[in-house]
């Protein structure tokens, strides 16, 4: 079944285009030409139109591949939208006056859950209404420099966020060698390199790495010792979470600590279009990145979802939670890559709250079968 | 319930690990690689081999060997056991010489390298000087001859390797004693033979190269007697009286010449070529053994008899000179055979009487030697030993039709090249019995003499269970070995190129057909690398133990399913195609075609037989294969796609592509694949050019390292240009459009709760290359209406692992966290019947990671993550039952795991915490790797070269090592091998072993014990796993194999 989908799934990327939409509990579905999407004004009028809404002010969001909620408010994201769409472009629509802006961007992965939640239902609201001066959120995260605090000036740890982007990790390693200070003087000794970055990959689009910077660190395992297969199995296996510790090449953009002001240290995101957010995280503990990766599984042919984590007490329930958050991708019948919810206790008890007062949703039925 | 115990108590754990875990390397099965020397005592009746690597290996009775290694890497070129002792000395291709010894420590031998020391010549000699071609270690057991490439004989003393200058035979000193004409015959160059005189000690034989033999009094250092050949000297020989000498040359010829002669030009009183009158090669070395019997009558010359005029048999008033050629020698050398139309072949030619045989073997003929009686006046030989390159051949010379003798040990692996191995622990007598039946049948053609070189006593328990190791080869033959012991023993062949037309019939043997009548050239060994079709070879195996049904699938997409018959039959195999592709387009298939299946009834032999074939179209190599013997389904696996096949009722029941359409490289056709088969063509052509390369003898040496020169030049180019551009390794995540994500990495039958908690069903789990698990819960009817209902397969469940790292393992454990026991395991009582109660939970083993799920709701419960951590991949997992050395009845199941790495490491089951880490193999022998196979109790196999096994053992319990004994007070007696049965010889070694004093007794006496208990402890083990009874095994075991055993139960009673 997975198959034919996936047929389909090629071939309904060409002429026309499926949308979506959603306002409060109902659902339209409409088609666009993908060549000619117009502009996002006559896009707005469109959806306020099929929604009958037509006075209404409405904050407009799609759901990118990575089931990211991003908002659509000009011509460019509003053609970002339609183009990223494989192969339906799903919108969700929100008052404005009741819209939670906080639903948007990921970089706050956690919370996504909720966010969905919040969104597909509207009459959910007990948070304070978030006072907007921008909208940071937009944008997520590709990469960022941690533990500044705890490493020495000259190295530099870098997380790259994969899970967030269609680009490639982009770079390789290459053995060599270092020459370190030892009791017995300077010695050579081995060690492992950046030696290409891929234009446009991830690692390059970062700036944070660059060609001849040494690996002395993956994801908090020393490297030292280890054979370059070794490290690229290692960075491979942690390629959705990838920490490298590094010690740059160029040591002249190295983070001055005792200046250390938030806002000096590099971070960059995704985006081109503007914001600068700074974001430093402390205290990376390795653990964090347990929650990395979420598999995927699909019963008696129904709809792929994640796979939840067992707990002692045999919750049912919040698996039960979980099933219905995952966001209809299943109807697509394609697994989406990248898909990855994490469970953070405090959203785990933020399902179990909700499940008393859950329905299954609408749409197109059948959501499990165990 | 120690099990509990575990956390929190490290302590306890630690210590209940140190009674569970312990790594071995205990013993190395099959052919030495590269084997360079051989040599035998016959004193302790043993042989030694030694190796281009340096090894030497030391083999008595079955059960009885040992190894030790040369510190240096260099090649093994000459091995001498010393006469009347325990030690031997050996000559490396540095020219250094090494003295071992075995010595007795705890009750058993060890082989151990007491000194070695490299032969000096005066300062400013040239290296040549010293440089040794000959070693003669003399019968007073104190000295040591040393020919040179010099010409001089230099002696040194033993065990010092202290030289004795004054007793040196210097070329001079040889020359001063000649005649004059003789001296102007530059007839010195290098010593090639040195021979002590059979009955005078203070008499030995020196013959060089160009041609002189001299016979030189060691006391007054003189010349006895000298002989001059006009042909380059190859070798020479005594004969037993010390009355003649046979020479054997460089153009094929054989002289034999009367030592009495007092004549100053003495001729050879016959010379011959045998393969003449066409140009010949060498005779390299050459034996001229004397017999009792001038004729034996009979059978014995049956054969021959039409052609034969009958010689008389000479009286037996003279036993020396003219009158022992009419004794009927044997006449036994290598080579000889005429240059232009037989000079490729590798052959060894035994003549006696008329009869006559020229021995042609497999590959090049390293050395060979002849077993004799050793108290008797005659020579009497019963069996020639010969060492090949790829195979140990021994001669039953007793018997008519000198049939070779099947050697207990020593097999050759890489016959055809090992495609991969399978393990079966713990068979039952009855399963073991009758494929030993089909076995014997193909072994008529054996000598049914006792193994003839059967020194030292194996004093290891008998195994503890009876072990299958299965090989697959790649001219499509399966070898069953018993790997219950020390000896790796072929008990039986399977071929399943009868079921497929090849371009060459397997009826018409040219070699059979084609062969001129002279020379008498007769094909032995068995080493034969050069497949038909490479598409032959066996991929897959399972046998199911209980049942008897074997499933062997190939290198082109065939899946055979066989039953064990114990009649020969004829009958037709059911031929069935399974389209993996289905309706998958676009798809071109560039590999090799599928195999064409023969029509009609075809007979097999008794033993396996094939009743289904399942051919994969595409016909791309098997990857996976699984067999469950009570639903009677075989599953199998290609990288395009699996299928399910009931064997039962003939019907295929459904195939399911995972073939991913964005998979170009698959899409593609097979480009690796086709690469693959050429590999395997080249290989064969590779082995074969170096079979012929390896080149003749020692003085090829300076030679071919020469010729190596220029390589080692090339490789060090290669390396600077590897500095240059340096090796990089792209990093990026798996995603699901890399190539192969569809191949099919794992299968798994079981029976477990699929959908509901309440129902346990049949189940099929496949795992994937790209990290995909498929699980499909079958319906499989009552057996009494097996034949009626057709099987239903329904997909219940897909799981996608984020990290997308191919799939090797899938296991499923029952609800105390034991895995599921294997198919008919509990129903024939063998194992305690699955907990059905608890919640099942599943196991799935990527090469990167660990990840224990619930059942039948998937949810992670556990995971470990190995190469995230460590940078290691896992290459081979297994479950294996660890008992504990101190608590008869405590033990564990845990996961045996093999890394790229070549560490072998235990996972704790259900808890998935790593226990023991050991390093095994060598991360760069990729090969060795690959051919890792575990067994259920916790030891290992993999190849260390193409033609050996390495046994390991990560558990404290039935190590399967060699532990033997080789007495020095031992007489060393041999009874006629004719009619000497095992019993009689064992009886007289036990009583020799009484009497040779009290030392020996008490060193044995524990032994014995401990051999008892052990007997015991096995007993209640085998009585409790197996239903066979010990008693009867044992007794099979020592029919077959033990001398050696016997002679230990003697010493009991």
């Amino acid at each position: 079944m997975n198959r034919a989908h996936r047929h389909g799934a090629g071939s309904g990327c060409l002429g026309t285009m499926e949308v979506k939409s959603k306002f409060g509990a109902e659902f339209r579905r409409f088609s666009l030409e993908r060549s000619k999407p117009g502009k996002f004004e006559e896009f707005y009028g469109l959806l306020q139109h099929v929604h009958k809404i037509p006075n209404v002010e409405v904050l407009v969001g799609y759901a990118d591949v990575h089931g990211d909620l991003l908002p659509i408010n000009n011509d460019d994201n509003y053609h970002k939208a339609v183009s990223t769409a494989n192969p339906l472009l799903r919108i969700f629509i929100q008052k404005k006056e009741e819209a939670d802006y906080s639903a948007f961007g990921t970089d706050t992965l956690t919370k996504k859950k909720n966010v969905l939640t919040n969104v597909l239902r509207p009459d959910y609201h007990k948070k304070k209404p978030n006072i907007v001066i921008s909208m940071p959120q937009d944008f997520r995260p590709v990469s960022s420099i941690i533990d500044v605090d705890i490493l020495p000036e000259t190295h530099r740890r870098v997380r790259l966020y994969k899970y967030g982007t269609e680009k490639p990790l982009g770079f390789y390693i290459r053995d060599g060698s270092s020459v370190r200070v030892t009791p017995h003087g300077l010695e050579k000794v081995p060690g492992i390199f950046i030696s290409r970055l891929v234009p446009g990959g991830l690692a390059q689009s970062t700036g944070l790495l660059a060609v001849n910077d040494e690996v002395l660190e993956v994801n908090g395992i020393e490297v030292s010792g280890k054979s370059l297969d070794q490290v690229t199995d290692m960075m491979i296996a942690n390629s959705r979470n990838l920490i490298i510790t590094v010690r740059p090449a160029n040591q002249r953009n190295n983070v001055v600590r005792n200046s250390r002001t938030s806002g000096s240290s590099g971070q960059s995101t995704d985006n081109s279009l503007i914001s600068y957010s700074p974001h430093i995280e402390t205290n990376f503990d390795p653990k964090d990145e347990e929650s990395d990766e979420e598999d995927i599984i699909i019963e008696d042919n129904g709809m792929p979802q994640q796979i939840p984590k067992a707990v002692p007490m045999a919750g049912s329930l919040e698996s039960l939670t979980q099933i219905e958050l995952s966001f209809e991708s299943a109807q697509n019948g394609f697994i989406p890559n990248d898909v990855n919810l994490e469970h953070t206790s405090d959203t785990k008890m933020e399902h179990e709250t909700h499940a008393s007062d859950q329905k299954p949703l609408e749409e197109d039925g059948t959501i499990i079968t165990l | 319930m120690r099990r509990f115990l575990r956390s929190g108590h490290d302590q306890a754990r630690e210590r209940l690990k140190q009674d569970l875990f312990k790594f071995s390397k205990t013993v190395e099965h099959g052919f030495p690689h590269q084997p360079s020397a051989l040599g035998y005592s016959p004193y302790l009746r043993i042989m030694a081999i030694g190796t281009r690597s340096g090894a030497i290996k030391l083999y008595g009775a079955p059960g009885v060997e040992f190894m030790g290694l040369h510190r240096e890497n260099n090649a093994v070129v000459q091995i001498h056991f010393l006469p009347g002792q325990c030690q031997l000395v050996t000559l490396l291709d540095d020219n250094s010489l090494h003295l071992w010894s075995l010595n007795q420590r705890n009750g058993v031998s060890e082989l151990h390298e007491e000194k070695f020391s490299t032969l000096r010549g005066p300062p400013g000699a040239a290296p040549s000087a010293t440089q040794i071609t000959v070693i003669l270690p003399h019968s007073s057991q104190e000295l040591l001859y040393l020919g040179t490439e010099s010409g001089n004989v230099f002696v040194e003393k033993l065990p010092s390797f202290q030289m004795l200058e004054d007793q040196m035979i210097s070329t001079e000193a040889v020359l001063q004693w000649l005649p004059k004409d003789a001296q102007h015959w530059r007839a010195f160059e290098m010593v090639e033979a040195l021979q002590e005189h059979p009955q005078d000690p203070t008499r030995v034989l020196i013959g060089y190269s160009r041609g002189l033999i001299i016979i030189w009094d060691l006391q007054n250092s003189r010349v006895l007697h000298h002989f001059l050949s006009g042909q380059q000297l190859e070798n020479v020989c005594w004969q037993r009286d010390g009355g003649c000498i046979v020479s054997c040359h460089y153009d094929g010829s054989y002289c034999q010449w009367k030592v009495s002669s007092e004549a100053q030009h003495p001729e050879p009183l016959q010379s011959r070529v045998p393969y003449g009158p066409y140009p010949c090669k060498a005779i390299s070395k050459i034996f001229w053994l004397t017999t009792r019997k001038g004729y034996i009558s009979g059978v014995f010359s049956l054969l021959f008899f039409h052609l034969a005029p009958v010689p008389i048999p000479a009286p037996q008033l003279m036993e020396n000179g003219l009158y022992s050629l009419n004794k009927l020698p044997y006449i036994i050398f290598q080579g000889g055979m005429p240059r232009a139309s037989y000079g490729d072949r590798h052959s060894i030619s035994v003549t006696h009487g008329n009869q006559e045989t020229a021995f042609d073997f497999t590959s090049r003929v390293i050395d060979f030697t002849v077993l004799t009686e050793a108290a008797s006046d005659f020579d009497e030989p019963y069996a020639m030993v010969v060492l090949a390159e790829e195979e140990l051949v021994v001669i039953d010379l007793k018997t008519a039709g000198w049939p070779a003798i099947q050697a207990p040990y020593l097999a050759s692996l890489h016959c055809s090249a090992i495609t991969c191995s399978h393990h079966v622990s713990s068979i039952s007598l009855k399963l073991w019995e009758r494929i030993i039946a089909a076995g014997n049948k193909q072994n008529s053609h054996y000598s049914t003499m006792v193994w003839p070189i059967d020194g030292g006593t194996s004093l290891a328990p008998d195994p503890p269970q009876r072990d299958l190791l299965l090989t697959g080869h790649e001219d499509g033959t399966v070898r069953f070995w018993d790997a219950s012991g020390v000896c790796l023993r072929l008990l039986y062949k399977l071929s399943t190129v009868r079921v497929f037309l090849t371009d060459t019939d397997p009826n018409d043997n040219l070699n059979a057909v084609g062969e001129d009548e002279w020379p008498p050239l007769r094909k032995v060994g068995s080493f034969d690398p050069y497949s038909d079709d490479p598409r032959l070879g066996i991929q897959k195996i399972f046998l199911c133990k209980y049942s008897g049904y074997l499933a062997v699938a190939g290198t082109a997409g065939q899946v055979l399913v066989l039953e064990l018959n114990d009649e020969e039959a004829e009958q037709v195999v059911d031929h069935i195609e399974a389209n993996l592709l289905q309706d998958q387009e676009g798809y071109r298939w560039k590999g090799h075609e599928r195999l064409r299946a023969r029509q009609g009834p075809i007979c097999f032999e008794s033993g396996f037989q094939p009743f289904i074939l399942v051919q994969c179209q595409p016909p791309a190599v098997v990857t996976s294969l699984a067999l469950h013997s009570e639903w009677k389904l075989v599953a199998f696996g290609t990288s395009h796609g699996f299928g399910l096949f009931d064997h039962q009722q003939k019907r295929q029941v459904f195939v399911k592509c995972t073939l991913h359409p964005s998979d170009q490289l698959a899409m593609e056709g097979p480009l690796s694949r086709v690469k693959s088969l050429k590999k395997s063509l080249r290989q064969s052509f590779r082995r074969m050019s170096r079979s012929r390369a390896s080149g003749r003898k020692r003085r090829m040496a300076g030679n071919s390292g020469e010729l190596q020169e220029p390589n080692a030049r090339a490789d060090r180019v290669g390396l600077q240009n590897m500095e240059l551009a340096p090796v990089q390794r792209k990093i990026e995540a798996r995603s699901a459009e890399d190539s192969f994500t569809g191949f099919v990495r794992t299968l798994y039958f079981a029976d477990t709760y699929l959908r509901d908690n309440s129902y346990h069903c049949p189940s099929l789990w496949v795992g994937t290359n790209g990290g995909t698990v498929y699980a499909f819960s079958l319906r499989v009817p009552p057996p009494d209406r097996r034949m009626e209902e057709p099987i239903r397969a329904e997909q219940a469940k897909e799981i996608q692992l984020m990290h997308r790292a191919p799939v090797i393992g899938i296991l499923v454990l029952d609800g105390r966290g034991m895995p599921l026991p294997e198919p008919l395991e509990a129903a024939h009582d063998l194992s305690k019947s699955p907990d059905m109660q608890g919640s099942h939970q599943l196991l799935v083993v990527s090469e990167e990671q660990f990840k224990v799920f619930t059942l039948p709701k998937v949810s992670a419960k556990l995971k470990l993550k190995l190469t995230a951590l460590e940078g290691s991949r896992v290459r081979r997992v297994g479950v294996a039952h660890f008992g504990s050395c101190k608590a008869e009845d405590y033990g564990e199941h845990h996961l045996t795991v093999l890394t790229n790495l070549g560490d072998v490491q235990v996972v704790s089951l259900p808890f998935l915490k790593p226990q023991v880490r050991y390093g095994c193999i060598r991360k760069e022998d990729v090969s060795g790797i690959a051919s890792c196979v575990f067994t259920k109790y916790g030891q290992g196999f993999y190849l260390i070269s193409p033609s050996e096994f390495e046994r390991f053992s990560l558990s404290t319990k039935w190590l399967v090592e060699p532990r033997c004994l080789v007495d020095t007070a031992e007489t060393k007696n041999h009874c006629s091998t004719l009619n000497g049965s095992g019993v009689k010889k064992g009886s007289s070694k036990a009583r020799s072993s009484e009497n040779s004093g009290d030392g020996g007794g008490r060193s044995q006496e524990p032994l014995m014990e401990r051999a008892l208990l052990n007997d015991e402890r096995v007993l209640k083990e085998i009585q409790s796993t197996l239903e066979g009874d010990r008693g009867s095994y044992g007794e099979w075991y020592s029919q077959q194999v033990a001398v050696g055993r016997r002679h230990n139960n003697g010493g009991v009673e």
